[in-house]
């Protein structure tokens, strides 16, 4: 068994925590922030989760998830459309604000899970992952998918009396898409990962 | 036991009391440079003990969104077109509206759109203040109070979603349309301020602070109890 010693993130505090043994998770004592969190055959369940994700992720960008039909005229919607028609209103930073947050966050978050564990998982250090480990973080940070589907329930809502709203197939891979994205989350070890990267002297 | 000799010595103080620095990006713990400016081993970005400007930067972000705050919520952030007859929604108007129809989610939109921006940047002036201050009061609360806050501010962004949904969906020329409105942007850019503010806040000055004020307190008592004046310590 080896040992090293981490700084809490939320207070600075040091502590000692072991290294390599899977399962085991631990807090700060004087905190309770996250110090590490091992879980068992992390690489290989997280990766599942992310190319279950990126199918899903695809499913969800191209069949539209809502459609909206009034008095026979249909009009239907796709992540992307949003986006589209508000930049077409002159919208521009909304429509900047929605791209970010609702596609290109959760989708470069995924392509770099993928990108990061598939190496990971045949024993081999990916390629650039220091850059890749510090853009993922970024990209989580700004990931709101389930603030999207929340958004949804609401448009469904107040249209319900205007029209009938039919959800399309991308709604529930989308629905599938966030639980996805929650278990990979819970699966990553981070810090495992880092431990891959060499420490120059 | 790879542990050095030394471990029961390191754990249980602060990096910094030690003179280490955690690394921000990768977590590597680094005895620090006195010359300063030293980068990280491993993931070789710029080391340093705490956020640079963490409460000025903090304040000036969370005087930004107070300021945006007001016009998010006076001016509308969409129009909806029906059969020829417009109709401006404001965020606290479309609260109302779904009040009407279906309460929890008009509980849910009134929450992640009044209550979570307003709690967040009350919460946070508190917390900036309380290190200013050198409050020693429970810092592990404050300290999960940030986390809250931290995690929360996403939830603002539901009423941004459903103008970009409803844009999307409504357009059947004439007929029936929405317009997204100058109250969306301002609205936004509240989100997205009062996330950078609680980015720009670092929690470890919480525990600096109340550790310097402590250290302050007990230099203080022993002083009037040995009767040795602190100033001919220095
Ligand atoms: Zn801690
Ligand atoms: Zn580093």
């Amino acid at each position: 068994m080896s040992e090293e010693f981490v700084a809490c993130h939320d207070c600075d505090l040091v502590h000692r925590i072991p290294v390599g043994q899977e399962g085991r998770s631990g807090r700060c004592i004087r905190c309770g922030g996250v110090l590490f969190n091992e879980k068992r055959n992390s690489v290989e369940r997280t990766l599942a989760l992310a190319v279950a994700g990126a199918v899903l992720f695809v499913v969800a960008n191209v069949f539209p998830f809502l459609s909206f039909d009034m008095q026979g005229r249909v009009t239907e919607t796709t992540l992307l459309s949003g986006v589209r028609e508000l930049w077409n209103q002159d919208m521009g930073s909304i429509s900047f604000l929605v791209l970010i947050t609702a596609v290109v966050a959760p989708g470069m978050q995924l392509l770099l899970l993928l990108y990061i564990l598939v190496p990971a998982h045949l024993g081999r250090a990916p390629h650039q992952l220091s850059l890749c480990l510090r853009l993922l973080r970024r990209f989580e940070a700004w990931s709101m998918m389930e603030v999207f589907l929340i958004g949804i329930f609401v448009a469904l809502v107040k249209l319900g009396d205007l029209a009938d709203i039919v959800p399309g197939p991308a709604i529930f891979s989308f629905a599938i898409l966030i639980l996805v994205l929650a278990g990979a989350a819970a699966t990553f070890d981070r810090r495992g990962l880092w431990r891959l990267v060499p420490v120059s002297a | 036991m790879s542990a050095p000799e030394s471990a029961d010595s390191i754990a249980g103080h602060t990096a910094r009391s030690l003179g280490m620095v955690s690394c921000h990006e990768c977590g590597l713990l680094v005895r620090a440079d006195p010359e300063g400016g030293l980068a990280c081993p491993r993931c070789h970005v710029r080391l340093h003990s705490r956020k640079i400007d963490s409460l000025s930067r903090c304040w000036a972000l969370l005087l930004a969104a107070a300021v945006l705050y007001v016009p998010a919520n006076v001016f509308p952030i969409m129009t909806t077109t029906y059969f020829g007859a417009a109709q401006s929604d404001t965020i606290m108007s479309g609260v109302i509206y779904l009040m009407q129809t279906e309460w929890p989610l008009a509980v849910i939109v009134f929450t992640a759109s009044v209550m979570v921006p307003l709690v967040k940047l009350f919460v946070l002036a508190y917390l900036a203040w309380s290190v200013r201050v050198g409050s020693t009061s429970n810092p592990g609360d404050r300290t999960r109070l940030f986390r809250v806050i931290d995690a929360i501010g996403r939830w603002s962004m539901v009423d941004i979603y459903v103008v970009t949904i409803l844009v999307a969906l409504v357009r059947v020329q004439a007929l029936a349309n929405v317009h997204a409105e100058i109250g969306a942007v301002f609205f936004g850019a509240v989100v997205v301020t009062t996330i950078l503010a609680a980015q720009a806040f670092d929690p470890r000055l919480i525990w600096d602070s109340a550790e310097a004020a402590q250290a302050r307190k007990e230099a203080r008592a022993s002083a009037e109890a040995g009767g040795l004046p602190n100033g001919n310590l220095a």
